[in-house]
């Protein structure tokens, strides 16, 4: 089968980034990008289905500015076979995202589409269950295991079981299907050299919203960012009388 | 005068309303600032008469619709997304707890109803304008939204719950759904539990990597039954597999905003203060005294939690 992998690049997981003096935006110039880490995973899982034999093609997206071919090489040293960057600079916000991914999954029939289950910049935690709407498919969101059964014959499925507040709920998909990944679902690896190489000679398409026909105008503006109220300092006790007598003092206990 | 109609989706097990959605009721409340104001409350699922008979009573709740159908007993968003989006012309707002299965399921109808949803509400400023967190909570988004229609997942520990009682809605039946050809639910491994439901806790203990294994764990249970607390864990705890990933506290896990959170043995990562740092007052307990949770602790106790959590323990 072939499996669609969307991602996403955002600042790195490790960066402190803060709102810009205006308030307008987060300030990232010159911040070190990485791929999202919930993509990461969803990549991650689709080279093992290749690896499996389940799978046979993995195409990696990526909806975003020019450097996101960065990313994408990346996910090609990672195992992708080849790679599209839907080149967009505008405030891309998950409806238009889902529009997009929705016009790709059109033209190349994925029986598979894994995302993460939220960016690291946005949280929002939308994209895949609008896809999976758009495209009239069923969708597996929160994964943290997944397994294809039977697709060689007709009406295949997936089998993913879903972190869900209570605990753990496992699915049957109709395959094609949607799955976002959780942390969960495995750990990623890291490229090789050699890999790192050979994926530059892996195949890149662009292509623009525009060329989709998909509409991106932001339906939701930002008007300020600002940094959350900063908690009061505290203080230090000095053993465990201390800190219950705070805390009684409180009234918490 | 601006008039605004309401949807809330009640967050449920079949069995019991989850105390989510009187949050959700809450944050509906506040739209009275802005104008006259008509909440509904959806309730799908299957053989929940009694709970139809208890929203009912919800204050300020106008009308229950309810889709009782084996269909929803599980609540799938293929499911359930048909009725939502069948509703929603008749609305201003639609409202669902941002828990896993709001965030589940609201994305899908917005996608048919062509809104681009707002994810974890934690303040309503305007009928139209909100304030959410982005980057695990690192800033504070204020944004407007242009849709006529709007979708909101609501950050429950940012609102007071409503009232349970003191209300007389209208219950009304739903026509029974479309069949779900997509998806079905095979097994479920629910954590039972004695103690209070994480999110809603008066008292949160949360341990971390530092409790070294899952059956010192139970130094916390302890700590947590003495305090009639919930229990909760780092994403480093689960990842570790001392506990079960139900329990994990932070941006990836459940967002909570208890009375009093204590720390133990937790380091305080980014990931992990983006699901916490709301809590009234928070104590830390570890062992280093450099540990970034002691920068957002109101009380920081540096010591072995192996010593420290006994002593406290027996003092409670």
């Amino acid at each position: 089968m072939k499996i669609l992998v969307a991602i996403k690049r955002v600042v790195d997981h490790s960066v402190r980034v803060r709102p810009n003096s205006q308030a307008t935006a987060m300030d990232i110039a010159g911040a070190r990008m990485a791929i999202n880490p919930f993509c990461e995973i969803a990549l991650e899982e689709a080279v093992r289905l290749k690896e499996q034999g389940v799978a046979d093609e993995i195409v990696v997206v990526s909806i975003g500015p020019e450097q996101a071919q960065e990313q994408l090489r990346a996910a090609l040293a990672l195992g992708a076979d080849r790679a599209i960057l839907v080149k967009a600079t505008a405030d891309l916000q998950p409806l238009a995202v889902a529009h997009c991914l929705q016009k790709l999954v059109e033209r190349e029939q994925p029986r598979l589409i894994i995302l993460g289950k939220q960016s690291i910049d946005g949280d929002n935690n939308q994209t895949g269950q609008m896809l999976a709407a758009l495209c009239g498919y069923a969708q597996g969101t929160f994964a943290s295991r997944l397994v294809i059964e039977g697709d060689k014959a007709e009406g295949g499925k997936a089998r993913v079981t879903r972190e869900v507040d209570g605990g753990l709920q496992t699915l049957l998909l109709r395959l094609p299907a949607v799955v976002t990944t959780d942390l969960r679902l495995n750990q990623p690896r890291y490229p090789s050299l050699p890999n790192i190489m050979k994926a530059r000679q892996k195949p890149l398409a662009i292509t623009t919203p525009d060329d989709l026909g998909v509409n991106i105008t932001p339906r939701v503006r930002t008007l300020k960012l600002e940094l959350p109220p900063p908690r009061q300092a505290g203080i230090q006790v000095k053993d465990v009388e201390a800190l219950v007598a705070r805390l009684q003092e409180a009234q918490l206990i | 005068m601006d008039a605004f109609k309401l949807l809330v989706i009640a967050d449920h097990d079949n069995h019991s309303i989850h105390p989510a959605t009187f949050k959700v009721i809450g944050a509906a409340e506040q739209w009275r600032r802005f104008g006259d104001l008509h909440i509904d409350i959806l309730l799908a699922g299957y053989r929940c008469d009694a709970l139809a008979q208890s929203l009912a009573q919800a204050a300020g709740v106008d009308k229950v619709l309810v889709a009782d159908d084996p269909g929803c007993e599980h609540q799938l968003a293929e499911s359930i997304t048909p009725i939502v989006v069948a509703l929603a012309p008749a609305y201003t707002h639609i409202l669902v707890a941002a828990s896993t299965s709001g965030k589940n399921l609201l994305p899908r109808v917005a996608a048919l109803l062509d809104v681009q949803p707002i994810s974890e509400v934690m303040a309503i400023l305007a009928p139209d304008t909100f304030v959410r967190p982005v980057y695990a909570g690192s800033a504070l988004e204020t944004l407007a939204s242009d849709d006529s229609l709007k979708l909101l997942t609501v950050r429950t520990s940012a609102f007071a719950a409503s009232e349970r009682i003191g209300g007389h809605a209208v219950i009304e039946q739903l026509p029974p759904p479309p069949s779900n050809e997509l998806s079905e639910l095979v097994d479920q491994q629910l954590v039972v539990s004695e103690r209070p439901e994480l999110t809603s806790a008066r008292v949160v203990v949360a341990g971390g990597r530092g409790l070294q294994s899952g059956e010192n764990f139970n130094l916390l249970y302890q700590l947590a039954d003495k305090l009639h607390a919930a229990v909760g864990a780092s994403r480093a705890a689960v990842d570790a597999g001392f506990v079960a990933n139900d329990m994990q506290v932070g941006q990836t896990g459940k967002i909570v905003a208890p009375e009093l959170y204590i720390a133990v043995g937790i380091s305080g990562a980014v990931q992990h203060l983006a699901g916490m740092k709301d809590s009234r007052v928070i104590v830390a307990i570890n062992s280093d005294a450099d540990a970034p949770i002691f920068q957002v602790a109101d009380y920081g106790l540096v010591g072995d939690l192996f010593e420290v959590l006994p002593a406290l323990i027996d003092k409670l």
